[in-house]
């Protein structure tokens, strides 16, 4: 499904990495590994698209990306919180699905913002939530939009124990459910299996 | 079309959160428009002259004091990458976003600029047409100005750096627009400079937002 | 290549400034002071001409994603300013004896005016950006919204200028010119297009050595 060939990358004059290449395939997950400033986010942004690469290639269901119907099969959530600190967790969710042109009712939404903990705080301004929170608002998506590939850059950053488990559990039914992920941390993942790569 | 609507609907919203921020560059074009008279003296003549002129470069002044928060508060929290990577096309979720721009920070000059107008002895019917020389004009505003704050987007000293690059792409808008007004004056009919402010506005409305949608990718990469 | 440039640069200007001072007749109007046209007219001729050019560039650059059209962009740009900037100057020099006054708003005057603004605005954005691919993309989609706005601001600037009637003198009511003033002329501006092609090959080739400077080819050439 997801096939990486030959990319390379430079930040103004260093090369961070050159010949990086694997695949994923329904229920693998890549485990991105490396030093700071190895070039993990660089990778991350690269691959979904929001950076052109030096060279090489990036297939999804063997289209070169990006297409619509790669960003249609994809959840990428990076180091910015992403969510908007003046509107509540349940208007951040809706608009998200909304600017995405994806459907998204109410019920499912606070499904989503309950198992993440968040029961009671739906109608509160996400300005006045802690910073743990506001990264599982943003975590929340994961469960109101479909998206077959899922790309977390330090997803389990700022996260307490019981949300790193909840993350972990999440991520394992996305792979059961026949989806993918590439993920990025320094620590070992709650995650089983998995491909490496290291930077 | 859903996407468009949803993010005008989302950016009022936020602006409706955080009124503040609107209404500093409404009392600005208000202010900056009292101040002529009280510099250049309270002559019913001269003012009635100057009065166009006057009420669109404050105009051009205040859209400019808006634009720099387009985009950067999405830039900032992440949103932004998130628009880039939906599945909605960019291009109308920039478009989106530059009609809530204008209805947040053209309209409101576009209602006030008939009251202004009054202190500057401006008869009705030159009202009328100051009023839809401006709201053909604003729109236009709008679409530059966004390009403009796309390509500044995480520069440094990207405010006075955007007024530098988007005033002189403003300055056709400022001629036909206060051009319109002064021609209705001299009796000689405003007609063709409306009809060029919106045949500008819909180039610009065809091409702004394409521009303003590629810079925005050079700056997120 | 540069050398060759810059001596025909130095070659055609020694030529046209020769016939522009010592052989063009005096102008039965204007006097003596006509002859700063032989500097003002090229300079305006080659500051919208580089315009173009970089446009040109900076289109190509982000159709094809080449990176020497980046740089040639920015390479030009400096070049163009300094042509707007020189033809705004003498203009001015001209304007005081021909027309008693350093500025009139004149189509022609504003325009200029306003291209070197734009050549201002583009110099700024690319020193604003620290990664140089950036500014060249950001630098490039502004060059060409500037291109297209350049003829809208050119006749708003012009009708403007007609239905104010500020100004009676008309740049275009030029008498036929002597057949040496042309020569002049020619040669001035030939000069000009030499001059320019030499310092912009110059600047590209100082630019790529300083962005290619890790490169091992760079480092053997400088050697």
């Amino acid at each position: 499904m997801l096939n990486v060939s030959g990319l390379a990358c430079s930040r103004g004059e260093r090369r961070l990495f050159t010949d990086v290449g694997f695949s994923l395939d329904p229920g693998e997950w890549l485990h991105v590994q490396g030093e700071n400033g190895a070039g993990k986010t660089s990778l991350m942004r690269l691959l979904v698209g929001l950076s052109p690469a030096d060279a090489g290639e990036i297939r999804w269901r063997n289209e070169p990306t990006p297409s619509v119907e790669f960003r249609r099969d994809l959840i990428y959530l990076g180091h910015h919180a992403a969510v908007k600190e003046d509107l509540t967790p349940l208007e951040n969710l809706l608009l998200a699905a909304a600017l995405d042109g994806v459907g998204l009712d109410e019920r499912t939404a606070l499904a989503a913002l309950v198992r993440l903990g968040l029961r009671g705080r739906e109608d509160l301004p996400v300005r006045v939530l802690s910073a743990g929170q506001k990264r599982r608002v943003l975590l929340a998506r994961l469960l109101t939009r479909p998206a077959v590939i899922w790309v977390l850059d330090e997803a389990f950053n700022a996260l307490d124990v019981a949300a790193v488990r909840l993350l972990g559990d999440l991520i394992a039914e996305h792979l059961a459910a026949g989806g993918m992920a590439v993920l990025t941390s320094h620590q070992p993942l709650p995650v089983p299996g998995g491909k490496a790569l290291v930077l | 079309m859903n996407a468009f609507l949803a993010t005008v609907r989302r950016d009022l919203l936020l602006a409706l959160r955080r009124k503040s921020e609107v209404l500093t560059a409404v009392f600005f074009f208000v202010i900056v428009t009292s101040l002529f008279p009280l510099g250049i003296g309270p002559e019913p003549v001269l003012l009635k002259k100057i009065a166009p002129g006057i009420l669109w470069v404050a105009a051009l002044l205040a859209t400019l004091l808006g634009l720099p928060r387009l985009f950067s508060a999405d830039h900032v929290d992440g949103t932004l990458e998130q628009m880039a990577l939906s599945p909605s096309p960019l291009g109308l979720l920039v478009a989106g976003k530059i009609l809530a721009h204008w209805l947040l920070c053209g309209l409101p000059l576009v209602l006030l600029a008939p009251i202004l107008g009054l202190q500057f002895d401006l008869d009705a019917s030159t009202l009328g047409i100051l009023t839809l020389a401006l709201l053909l004009g604003t729109p236009l505003l709008s679409l530059i100005g966004a390009i403009g704050a796309a390509l500044t987007l995480g520069v440094r000293g990207g405010g006075v750096l955007l007024a530098l690059l988007v005033l002189p792409l403003y300055i056709p808008a400022l001629i036909f627009g206060a051009g319109a007004v002064e021609a209705h004056s001299a009796g000689l009919g405003a007609g063709g400079h409306l009809s060029l402010l919106a045949a500008m506005l819909a180039l610009a409305g065809f091409f702004a937002p394409w521009a303003t949608t590629a810079a925005l990718r050079v700056a997120l990469e | 290549m540069i050398p060759w440039f810059w001596a025909a640069a130095i070659i055609f200007g020694v030529g046209g400034l020769w016939i522009s001072f010592f052989v063009a007749p005096t102008d039965a109007q204007q006097g003596e002071g006509y002859r700063i046209i032989f500097v003002h007219v090229p300079a305006s001729w080659m500051s919208m001409f580089i315009y173009l050019v970089m446009a040109f560039w900076a289109g190509l650059g982000l159709a094809l994603n080449t990176r020497v059209s980046g740089m040639m962009a920015q390479a030009l740009a400096p070049t163009g300013a300094l042509m707007a900037a020189l033809s705004l100057w003498t203009g001015a020099l001209w304007g005081k004896p021909m027309w008693g006054a350093w500025w009139v708003w004149d189509a022609r005057l504003t325009s200029e005016l306003i291209l070197f603004f734009l050549y201002l605005g583009f110099m700024a954005l690319q020193a604003a950006i620290d990664d140089p691919r950036r500014a060249d993309k950001a630098g490039a989609i502004l060059a060409l919204v500037g291109v297209v706005n350049i003829p809208i601001i050119y006749f708003s600037v012009k009708w403007w200028n007609t239905l104010h009637q500020g100004s009676t003198i008309n740049l275009n009511k030029a008498p036929s010119m002597a057949q040496t003033m042309l020569w002049g002329m020619l040669l001035m501006a030939l000069a000009f297009w030499m001059y320019s092609i030499a310092v912009a090959l110059m600047r590209v080739r100082a630019i790529i050595l300083e962005r290619e400077r890790h490169t091992e080819w760079v480092k053997h050439a400088v050697e």
